[in-house]
């Protein structure tokens, strides 16, 4: 098995679409930093903007390398999904485009091996891709703005708030939202498996995941009771913001925020026990159908 | 009839004396609370603000307070981010009693706490004065301010309540209760794409008062050492 997982690293390194995501985190990393670097007070002034007439506060603090990863981690695990899917697309459906599946498979490896392979490559994938994106916006952040206590600005029901966590209170939240994440986009990479293993080419199965993603993901967005009530819970495009909740810091009776408390924990749990349900449930129906699979056609 | 007439004059005497001696008593009071107030020239201390605002969820802030006459104060975050509000900054003690361009107004007695006071209202003699009318608290006993109201054109109403400890001589309190009003805060639509918790599904309370507190409690303080104007920038 570790063989096989070799092998596929090795053909997924060797594929020029798979640096296309590290390539394009990179650009827009380096777009966002560069962008904040020179007019980020333009950007707090807008987020701050019904608060500056009560209050003073030091903008230029607030605008530094915690606050600058959880900006763009908000926009960029909203993409980072289809990064995922152009190389989880590509897993079974590739090697049958290119005629390699049934040389493959007249190897002594059950199906079943395969895609647990294929799977757990993309696995390995995502999570570079997620370190990578952890390298670049938070830790060269860091290095560009320094460090001091983060601003969170949230939506919570009808209520806008601010939330403030102290700079000793937050890399374990980002380590915990990363693990969060690599287990969010691990649902991507097994929805694009399940695809791949019902195409004969790798552009169906990619644009198939994206397309999915997309859809579920305005639906999850839109603000709508009979949505919110019915349809949201069963979506899991609902779920993959949930590493947000590791911000959503707890506070007491006066509002003070509680270091290294979490508003919400079960919460947290119950969405990625919903998306860990959801991998399952994508690997079984992959391997499912992939076992009843006609090569010989 | 006459009877009479000699009792009107004389009751009307006797009440407007003891009006013009009230008055001027209320005019001494505010005389010895400024005095205190002006033996202190500039202070820096050091002091932590507690902010409860609805939509604020801060932790307590280390700060350092700056004063120097005749109106500059400053409050500077020691570590971290902090906000503070702004009216903490402008209404204080000294733009309330700082300058003598005001009429004093006797409102009688009330009490603050379990101590008795003094009410003065001031009213700005200045028409383009933005505070359009301060209510001031003071202990009789000792001449220092417990508490004070002042209403702005522009901001609102700001309420002060103060409590007093070892720099009681300077007029100088160990902890300040700063009242205010706030906006509304409301972020920008479709900027935050925020992870719905299902923790709140209530609509916020559109008739719940939109009141800021801010408790300074102050550590210490180190009066008329003379401060860098640099500080105030």
């Amino acid at each position: 098995m570790w063989n096989l997982l070799q092998i596929e690293l090795f053909k997924i390194s060797r594929r020029p679409r798979t640096y296309i995501a590290f390539a394009a985190i990179t650009a827009i990393v380096v777009i966002f930093q560069f962008a904040f670097k020179v007019d980020g007070q333009s950007y707090m002034n807008l987020m701050l903007q019904s608060v500056q007439d009560t209050f003073d506060m030091d903008k230029s603090k607030a605008i530094n390398g915690y606050f600058m990863c959880y900006i763009i981690l908000n926009t960029l695990l909203i993409q980072v999904p289809i990064l995922v899917a152009l190389v989880a697309g590509d897993a079974i459906s590739g090697e049958a485009n290119m005629g390699t599946l049934r040389l493959l498979l007249t190897k002594p490896i059950s199906r079943t091996q395969v895609i647990l392979v294929k799977f757990s490559a993309s696995m390995v994938y995502t999570i570079g891709l997620l370190i990578w994106m952890a390298v670049m916006a938070l830790f060269v952040s860091l290095l560009i703005f320094g460090a001091d206590d983060m601003l969170i600005f949230r939506v919570k029901g009808d209520e806008s708030q601010i939330l403030q966590i102290t700079k000793d209170d937050i890399m374990w939240r980002y380590f915990a939202a990363f693990g969060y994440a690599a287990v969010a986009l691990t649902v991507i990479a097994a929805l694009a498996i399940l695809l791949s293993v019902f195409a004969e080419n790798s552009i169906g199965p990619i644009i198939a995941t994206v397309c999915i993603v997309l859809v579920c993901t305005i639906i999850s967005n839109i603000n709508v009771p009979i949505i919110d009530n019915s349809i949201k819970p069963w979506l899991f495009t609902s779920y993959l913001v949930g590493w947000k909740g590791f911000f959503y810091i707890g506070t007491n009776a006066d509002g003070e925020p509680l270091k290294g408390t979490i508003e919400n924990w079960p919460a947290i749990r119950n969405s990625l026990l919903i998306l860990v349900a959801h991998i399952f449930i994508f690997i079984t129906a992959a391997v499912f159908v992939f076992k009843r699979k006609d090569i010989l056609s | 009839m006459k009877q009479i007439t000699k009792y009107f004059f004389l009751s009307m005497v006797i009440c407007s004396s003891s009006l013009l001696a009230a008055s001027q008593d209320i005019n001494g009071l505010i005389l010895k609370a400024r005095q205190k107030i002006d033996k202190v020239n500039d202070y820096e201390a050091a002091a932590r603000m507690k902010t409860n605002v609805t939509f604020l969820k801060v932790p307590i802030a280390t700060v350092k307070v700056y004063f120097k006459k005749p109106n500059l104060l400053k409050v500077k975050s020691e570590k971290g981010i902090s906000f503070i509000p702004k009216g903490a900054v402008s209404i204080n003690m000294n733009s309330i009693l700082g300058s003598t361009d005001y009429t004093v107004i006797d409102a009688g007695k009330d009490k603050v706490g379990n101590t008795a006071v003094r009410v003065a209202r001031l009213l700005p003699n200045d028409d383009n004065s933005d505070v359009v009318l301060s209510t001031v608290y003071i202990d009789e006993l000792t001449s220092l301010i417990l508490k004070a109201k002042t209403t702005t054109k522009e901001n609102g109403t700001y309420e002060l309540e103060m409590s007093y400890g070892k720099y009681a001589s300077f007029g100088l309190p160990d902890k300040i209760i700063f009242s205010f009003n706030t906006k509304d805060y409301k972020l920008p639509k479709g900027v935050t794409f925020d992870f719905d918790d299902g923790t709140s599904k209530t609509p916020a309370d559109k008739t719940k008062a939109k009141k800021g507190r801010a408790e300074i409690t102050f550590s210490s303080y180190t009066i008329n050492k003379g401060l860098p104007a640099a500080v105030f920038k």
